[in-house]
């Protein structure tokens, strides 16, 4: 045992170690000797997790302690991991995807200055993911939920003499510190309630903390706890309202896009809540706003991904949309289908983040869809990589994403939890729009008129009024044609397509319907969860030919036909509906006025309430009034004085004479 | 070990070492009195070692303990020991007296003697304020800790420093006479006795308990500082030169939080638990309006400055919810604290050095140019705003858990600093470090040198191993903590 504990912790260290050296000796190791160090690291974690993979296919799981971080107050603050399922799952997506962009990395940031440092914090960032999902207490937790944080904080604002990227890296960390806010009350409430912070302590506990109120506000524990940690997975999975920070993110290199805001940190929230499952299962309020909030996310941010024009953009709404399924599942006690399509999404999601970082670099870093078009000429592997990653996307059967996406839909189909059928219109609406958006990406990208090398637009998302000084988005040349990648990049792409066809396939049944996550996941008896579909379920194949004949197959067929006929057949169609629905179209191109709401409220709001504490309440107020005031109070005391003592003898003797009067008057009456 | 007065060699090496440097005179001798400063504070610090790894964690009892005779008549003594609760200070406090050598040591040009003497003196008797037993040598190091910091800001500061060094001076003096007041009374109530133990054990009504926990509030709230009596802070820090700011946020702040923990909790219990609500108030409104405020400084040194009230808001906090979470989380915040705003202040300093400017508009790009110096301030800008890992977060953590278990509502207004300790850091860090290059000063930035890495790195180092593996710094308090809140839970009346 205590060689595989060894092993537990080579995982986590080896990309630390990585990180460390491409970190502090960049400069002596060069560029070969940084990505050499980190990939190293990286390997090593995968190799090793696959081992430990077995290991608990075998059934040896583990529960321990590494070192006692602290002790207070009777609570022991630890170090530990847990080795189980749910833990071996993420550790091998997140080594894999990891290892897939470190070698990508080679090709798509050669040129970059900040070579090292890139190395250094994506390596970083898989060493604190790995803690984060390896964890088995809610100290160690929240520890990797803000260093997972920090590391997206310092590659969004990878580049930081652009503007829109240090605005954007600032708002990712305020915003997921409004989600952290939420997480660590949680996390507060569970040690103050149940002594501990270990996970197993805890859950043994659950039953008796459901029967509890929270003290001083009457509302039952259990509900306030879990709304607290979800709060928290709002902030980290990008839920509506604190979405907001990840279509920024975009201003990040690629592939950190495809790592960190696509398929591993931005899914820490759903498994979490997968994690906590022993928690939510005891609180029906809860799960009924996970499930709310997915599906308001799940379906209102496909919608914005219809009207981005930045490649980078439609991905990431979409991956926004997709997040929003996961919760879905968690709310309909689904978890192990909200962890499957995590999984599946992650393979998929890393795919097309990093073909579209292929195409970025083919048009020579121009991300603008409209200077596209007939893409698959020039960039073949790409142009089939990202074709099979779209339709992975879209669900089309056999492909993972229809296992996994499929599933959610039948579970919130069965659930019977409040919100359920507003959940289920959702997730339906969104199958359509889901298909709508990717193929008209698709379409847009590599098929049709070859756009590029004509007009220089200069364009960059939305961010229209950004300085075109940055030589990070200067496009096509007149003239000049786009070019396939180099093999460093392609590479990943076949990798990473492989598991976005198969995996599906092969893992369903034992992830949802077998006893994998038995172990990890529990769901309370008087939820559906995944069991009518577990009773109905005859076979990967089986559920593939049933596929054909559900209505999400046809809504995503509908949606992948209305966007070929509108983009590739009648453009003039979308530029009409666009004219004619002009009010729903700003809507959209706003985003639904979230940021600005937040850039008034809450950014201004708070500079003109600090404003108004320091003038008036330090400055006015406390020196004004009191300081300043009590300072005047003896200087005007002391002037009023002052014109008593006029050194007239005459004024002093009348004094005396009025003070003796006085005195005397007292004196005799009192006698 | 024990057979050393290691308290009185803390207290004593740097002061008469002080007096030493001043005898080397005008500053043609600059670099001697350099190099005789840093051996005493080397030495200072060397010394405070021991007490810290000879420290018994078993036991709340003082430890290194020393009793002279004083003045019989009076019966005041020379009475020195550390506890859980005091033990950490002295060694920090040493600790960053090294720092500060070395960060004035090309800065400060003119009467270097007196600049270095002022501080070593500062951190004798400094020392000499949290190992007293004794009310009245406690009074004596207390107000005698003043005259060097005033002379620091009001001899090497900024432009407006003579205001700025009054101010400090009226509103901690005006704290400490009412002090004054207080521990005559308890010299007679307690038959003739200036022993600050003695005084924990005094029965005292609920009337004088209360006339007394307003005196040391007053003199201690002032040199926290709380809310409202926190204003003279932001001056003395914007005028006083970097390591008159370091000493000021580092230790000169944990002064009045000692306070409460060796005078008002234990001797008037009863007293203090009745005030709690009124002090975890103000300490509210000092983490959430001070937070507000910071965020809209312009001048870097304010807004630390402001940063650091925020933060001390939490120490108060934790030391008046009466759970052993809260007190030893504000200790710890009190110790991180001492690292992370003396490193907040050094960075500062070592930008004002080249730029001879503390306002935030005037930066921007400065990463270009100072790429190392990037990476120190941007670690110790997320220790500031709590990052799990850095020691800003431990005590800010335990704290927050300690409120949880007493009231939520507290817990949730104190943990909106996660949100503004971040805004206000983090847009100053933007501001400054990140961007384009914002005009010719900053193209023409150096990086740090030796000796400014040297001290940044063993800063971050404290930050980090604090952060990492906070347990050996808690452990040398439970006894203490616990046997303080034992103590409390007693009524006296």
């Amino acid at each position: 045992m205590s060689d595989m504990k060894a092993l537990y912790l080579l995982v986590p260290l080896a990309p630390l170690a990585g990180a460390i050296l491409a970190g502090l000796f960049g400069r002596q190791l060069g560029r070969s000797g940084a990505h050499g160090v980190t990939i190293l690291g990286v390997l090593v974690a995968f190799l090793a997790s696959v081992v430990i993979f077995q290991d608990v296919r075998n059934g040896h799981l583990f529960n321990g302690t590494v070192y006692t971080w602290m002790e207070s107050g009777g609570l022991k603050f630890e170090i530990g991991f847990l080795i189980d399922p749910l833990t071996t799952m993420m550790m091998l997506v997140v080594t894999f995807v990891s290892l897939m962009v470190h070698i990508y990395t080679i090709g798509y940031m050669k040129d970059d200055p900040g070579y090292q440092r890139f190395f250094s914090y994506i390596s970083l960032f898989t060493f604190s993911m790995l803690m984060l999902v390896m964890s088995n207490n809610f100290l160690q937790l929240f520890f990797g939920w803000e260093a997972v944080g920090l590391v997206s904080y310092l590659l969004i604002g990878f580049w930081h003499d652009r503007p829109t990227a240090i605005y954007a890296n600032l708002k990712a960390f305020l915003v997921n510190r409004v989600g952290d806010f939420g997480f660590l009350l949680g996390i507060g409430l569970i040690a103050a309630y149940a002594g501990s912070l270990n996970y197993a302590e805890v859950f043994a506990k659950a039953e008796g903390l459901a029967a509890m109120e929270m003290a001083g506000t009457g509302w039952p524990l259990m509900t306030a706890i879990c709304i607290c940690l979800f709060i928290g997975a709002m902030g980290k999975s990008a839920q509506v309202p604190l979405h907001v920070w990840l279509p920024d993110s975009m201003e990040g290199p690629t592939p950190i896009s495809a790592l960190i805001h696509a398929a591993t940190m931005v899914t820490a929230g759903i498994f979490m809540v997968a994690r906590m499952s022993p928690l939510f299962e005891l609180s029906d309020a809860a799960l009924s706003f996970v499930l709310v909030i997915g599906a308001t996310t799940a379906l209102f941010m496909g919608f914005l991904g219809i009207v981005q024009n930045d490649i980078k953009r439609v991905v990431a709404y979409s991956t926004l949309s997709q997040l929003g399924y996961m919760t879905v599942a968690l709310g309909v006690s689904a978890y192990s289908a909200a962890v499957f399509h995590l999984m599946t999404h992650a393979f998929f999601k890393a795919l097309l983040f990093l073909g579209a970082g292929s195409v970025i670099i083919g048009m020579h870093h121009d991300q603008d869809m409209r200077n596209m078009g007939g893409l698959r000429k020039y960039m073949p592997i790409t142009w089939i990589t990202s074709l099979l990653g779209s339709l992975a996307l879209i669900g089309f059967p056999l492909f993972s994403g229809f296992y996994s996406k499929d599933s959610i839909i039948e579970a919130v189909h069965a659930a019977t939890i409040p919100g359920a059928g507003y959940a289920l219109v959702c997730v339906l609406l969104g199958v359509f729009v889901t298909a709508f958006y990717s193929f008209r990406m698709y379409f847009l990208v590599f098929h049709g008129e070859e756009r590029f090398g004509k007009a220089h637009h200069d364009h960059h998302g939305d961010h229209e009024d950004e300085e075109p000084s940055s030589d990070h988005h200067h496009g096509l040349a007149p003239g000049q044609k786009p070019h396939e990648s180099p093999w460093v990049v392609t590479l990943p792409l076949v990798l990473l397509a492989i598991p976005s066809v198969l995996i599906g396939m092969i893992t369903i049944e034992p992830m949802l319907f077998g006893t994998w996550f038995q172990s990890a996941i529990f769901v309370a008896d008087n939820h559906v969860g995944l069991s009518q579909l577990a009773a109905s379920f005859t076979g990967a194949f089986g559920m593939a030919a049933h596929g054909l004949v559900t209505a999400p197959f046809w809504l995503a067929m509908a949606g992948v036909v209305l966007s070929w006929y509108f983009y590739m057949r009648r453009p003039d169609i979308p530029a009409a509906i666009q004219r004619r629905f002009s009010a729903i179209h700003t809507v959209l191109e706003n985003k639904y006025y979230f940021d600005r709401f937040n850039e008034i409220v809450f950014a201004a709001g708070a500079r003109v309430l600090g404003t108004g504490l320091w003038k008036g309440g330090d400055r006015a107020l406390i020196d004004g009034v009191a300081v300043n005031g009590s300072a005047r109070l003896v200087g005007w005391v002391a002037q009023i004085a002052r014109l008593v003592q006029t050194g007239h003898l005459y004024q002093y003797a009348l004094a005396m004479i009025v003070g003796v009067f006085v005195l005397l008057t007292f004196w005799l009456n009192l006698g | 070990m024990t057979g050393m007065p290691l308290l009185s060699l803390a207290i004593w090496i740097p002061i008469l070492g002080g007096l030493l440097v001043l005898a080397t005179g005008a500053d043609r001798n600059a670099p001697l009195a350099r190099m005789l400063a840093l051996g005493v504070a080397v030495v200072g610090f060397l010394v405070t070692l021991p007490l810290f790894a000879g420290f018994d964690t078993t036991t709340s009892a003082m430890q290194f303990s020393e009793f002279a005779p004083w003045i019989p008549r009076f019966n005041i003594n020379y009475h020195l020991g550390v506890d859980g609760i005091s033990m950490l200070f002295v060694v920090l406090n040493a600790f960053i007296t090294v720092m500060v050598v070395i960060a004035g040591w090309q800065v400060i040009q003119e009467r270097v003697a007196q600049y270095m003497a002022a501080f070593l003196i500062m951190s004798g008797l400094m020392n000499g304020i949290f190992s007293a037993l004794d009310g009245v040598l406690f009074y004596v190091f207390f107000e005698a800790s003043l005259i060097p910091l005033y002379l620091i800001i009001g001899i090497w500061g900024g432009a407006n420093r003579v205001y700025a060094a009054i101010k400090f001076f009226l509103f901690t003096l005006a704290g400490s006479l009412l002090m004054l007041v207080a521990v005559l009374y308890l010299f007679v109530e307690a038959g003739g006795s200036f022993s600050i133990l003695d005084w924990h054990k005094l029965p005292l009504g609920m009337t004088p308990q209360t006339m007394i926990f307003w005196a040391f509030l007053i003199a201690f709230a002032v040199k926290v500082p709380m809310w409202p009596v926190h204003t003279w802070l932001p001056d003395a820090h914007v005028e006083a030169p970097t390591g008159g700011s370091v000493v000021l946020a580092a230790i000169a702040l944990k002064l009045g939080a000692y306070g409460f923990l060796r005078f008002s909790l234990p001797i008037v219990p009863d007293a203090a638990q009745a005030m709690a609500p009124l002090v975890i108030t103000l300490s509210l409104i000092a983490v959430v309006y001070i937070g507000f405020v910071a965020l809209v400084q312009t001048d870097m040194k304010k807004l630390v400055a402001y940063s650091s009230i925020a933060h001390m808001g939490f120490v108060t906090l934790g030391f008046f919810m009466f759970n052993s979470l809260g007190i030893e989380g504000a200790l710890v915040q009190m110790i991180s604290h001492g690292f992370v705003s003396g490193a907040m202040f050094l960075c500062i300093g070592v930008l004002y050095d080249r730029m001879h400017s503390r306002n935030i508009a005037d930066y921007g790009g400065v990463v270009r140019t100072m790429p190392k110096f990037a990476a120190f301030f941007m670690l110790f800008a997320m220790a500031n705003a709590g990052l799990p890992g850095t020691s800003g977060f431990v005590g800010e953590f335990m704290v927050i858990l300690g409120a949880v278990k007493f009231n939520f509502w507290v817990a949730f207004l104190a943990a909106t600093t996660l949100i503004l300790g971040a805004a206000y850091t983090l847009w100053m860090y933007k501001r400054v470090v990140f961007g384009a290059i914002a005009n010719d000063h900053v193209a023409q930035l150096q990086d740090i040198n030796g000796r400014e890495s040297a001290f940044l790195a063993i800063l971050a180092l404290c930050v980090l191993a604090m952060g990492v593996y906070p347990f050996p710094f808690t452990e040398v308090m439970h006894a203490s903590v616990d046997e303080l809140l034992r103590h409390v839970a007693v009524s006296k009346l």
